[in-house]
């Protein structure tokens, strides 16, 4: 299996309750910034990625809630918050 | 407008053990929480330490829901194509209540938040907390789903990440440097399986650390906890390592590849895996403490700081408690005096200081200098696996000494390294 489809098989094994809005989103304007690459090695879903156009993008369905690309790339290239409340995931064991 | 005496933001063990401190003392307390029950967004490795507790809601422990009593203590040093285990196991680690216990945050949270609403605590859950509320610059109340929430004092129990006590101005938003992810999985396995291939005696548990190629060289490392009929199987890096990494790596291939290994693979085959999950972890220790209070306010757990990576013991969970119930003492105070002011809420900083949170952060805040060292990530652990396979390895040339061997494996400059290293080691 591909990294991708591993983690996808991961992730849906997690409970998660969908959200009608993003909770993380890239700032626009800063699609290309290089600050955004290091949320692609770090964040532990695997959910940021670049596209042909050089471009960060992220796929936000399966996000773990932990912050790590809040620090990793920082406020300026990216507008974070949590999901609001009864959304997302939620861990049955933790 | 609602008022409640106090607004407790987080069903964390601090926020839980704060309200349930409170409510036993008659004090009015809603907790909110975003998920939808407490735990749901919580995250450990991890095991619970029980003696720093025996002062801390000490008639609580003896009926907790912990999976695993720890009696093994195991080490493992990987390198590419070896590894070396030590492990220790302790017959004092199993007298009741047992030194330390393996737990899951589901069952855990969920739990003491039982206890804490039989005292009286309310709780809301499915409930985001979006700012605070401030009023001549002091903290007035919250600001929680559109809806304004008023209180003497609110205790922020937000989690590593914290963003209530950014926006009250005591954190600035958090640097790679000083925060790590740790990333696991729960797998699910029969009790008996567990027990057969850790070798433990029924009830008992093992806590599993590893360091070395798992980590190809980064701050971090792995770790295997083992729940009643689970494993808890992740790893911890430095998000700066993860970042700037050379080669590149994305996180999830270093946990695939680290299931792979042969000291991993049998223990989890067959297993099924049921969650993934992640979670902030600051590893600056007393660096990232923060002042823990403000007009109106008070922060505990990880919100604050609270969090300690010795290398052999990882810890935070014991400290949230301590400084939930600390928060809450200092309530209780406070409301005496009928002063919220940051001046009457420092009595909390010296609690603080007079217990093993902050004694036990500042005797260790040397620890993260040390750890710095890429050495320990990678180097130390491959020249233990080189070592050994050489005194080990009977080849078809007569066998030279033992001390030719060693002498040859570590020359002279590489003590020298070693000793410098050692001599940080010690500051610990």
């Amino acid at each position: 299996m591909s990294p991708t489809s591993t983690m996808k098989g991961k992730l849906g094994k997690n409970v998660f309750k969908p959200s009608k809005e993003r909770h993380i989103s890239i700032r626009p304007g800063f699609e290309k910034d290089p600050r955004l690459k290091a949320a692609i090695y770090a964040c532990p879903a695997g959910l940021y990625s670049e596209n042909s156009k050089g471009e960060v993008e992220l796929d936000i369905d399966g996000c773990l809630e932990c912050g790590t690309c809040r620090i990793a790339c920082g406020t300026e290239v990216l507008d974070w918050n949590y999901p609001i409340g009864g959304v997302g995931v939620q861990f049955r064991f933790g | 407008m609602e008022k409640f005496e106090v607004v407790v933001v987080g069903a964390g063990l601090a926020g839980l053990s704060a309200a349930y401190t409170l409510a036993r003392d008659g004090i009015e307390v809603v907790v909110i929480e975003r998920g939808d029950y407490p735990g749901a967004k919580n995250v450990t490795g991890g095991r619970l330490y029980t003696q720093p507790l025996q002062d801390f809601l000490p008639e609580l422990w003896k009926e907790a829901p912990f999976e695993r009593a720890v009696t093994n203590e195991i080490v493992t040093l990987l390198s590419p194509d070896k590894s070396l285990t030590l492990r220790f196991r302790s017959d004092e680690f199993a007298r009741p209540p047992a030194h330390s216990y393996t737990v899951l945050r589901g069952t855990l949270d969920r739990w003491l938040a039982k206890k804490a609403e039989e005292k009286g605590t309310m709780l809301v859950a499915k409930n985001r907390v979006d700012d605070l509320l401030k009023r001549d610059g002091k903290v007035v109340g919250v600001l929680a789903g559109g809806e304004e929430l008023e209180a003497d004092v609110v205790i922020a129990c937000d989690g590593a990440l914290s963003l209530l006590a950014e926006k009250a101005g005591l954190k600035s938003p958090g640097a790679a440097q000083d925060y790590a992810v740790g990333f696991k999985e729960v797998i699910e396995m029969p009790s008996q399986a567990i027990e057969d291939r850790f070798a433990l005696k029924p009830g008992e548990g093992a806590a599993q650390l590893f360091l070395g190629d798992l980590t190809k060289g980064r701050f971090g490392g792995g770790f295997l906890y083992t729940n009643r009929s689970s494993l808890s199987l992740g790893l911890v890096i430095r998000i700066k390592d993860l970042a700037e990494g050379n080669p590149h790596i994305e996180a999830p291939q270093f946990l695939d590849e680290f299931k792979e290994r042969p000291e991993i693979a049998p223990l989890i085959a067959g297993g099924e895996m049921v969650e993934y999950s992640a979670h902030l972890i600051s590893e600056a220790g007393y660096a990232n403490f923060i002042r823990p209070y403000a007009d109106g306010l008070l922060v505990a757990g990880d919100a604050a700081g609270f969090s300690l990576n010795v290398g052999l013991t990882v810890r935070g969970m014991e400290f949230a408690v301590a400084s939930g119930v600390l928060a809450a003492q200092t309530v209780k105070q406070a409301r005496d005096k009928k002063d919220f002011s940051a001046t009457s809420l420092s009595a909390y900083q010296r609690m603080l200081e007079d217990s093993f949170v902050l004694k036990d952060l500042k005797t260790f805040q040397h620890a993260p200098a040390f750890l710095n060292n890429p050495r320990l990530f990678q180097h130390y652990p491959q020249m233990a696996g080189d070592l050994l396979q050489s005194l080990f390895t009977v080849g078809s040339r007569p066998k030279q000494k033992f001390s030719t061997t060693i002498r040859e494996k570590i020359t002279w400059s590489e003590a020298w390294e070693i000793l410098k290293d050692l001599r940080k080691g010690l500051k610990i």
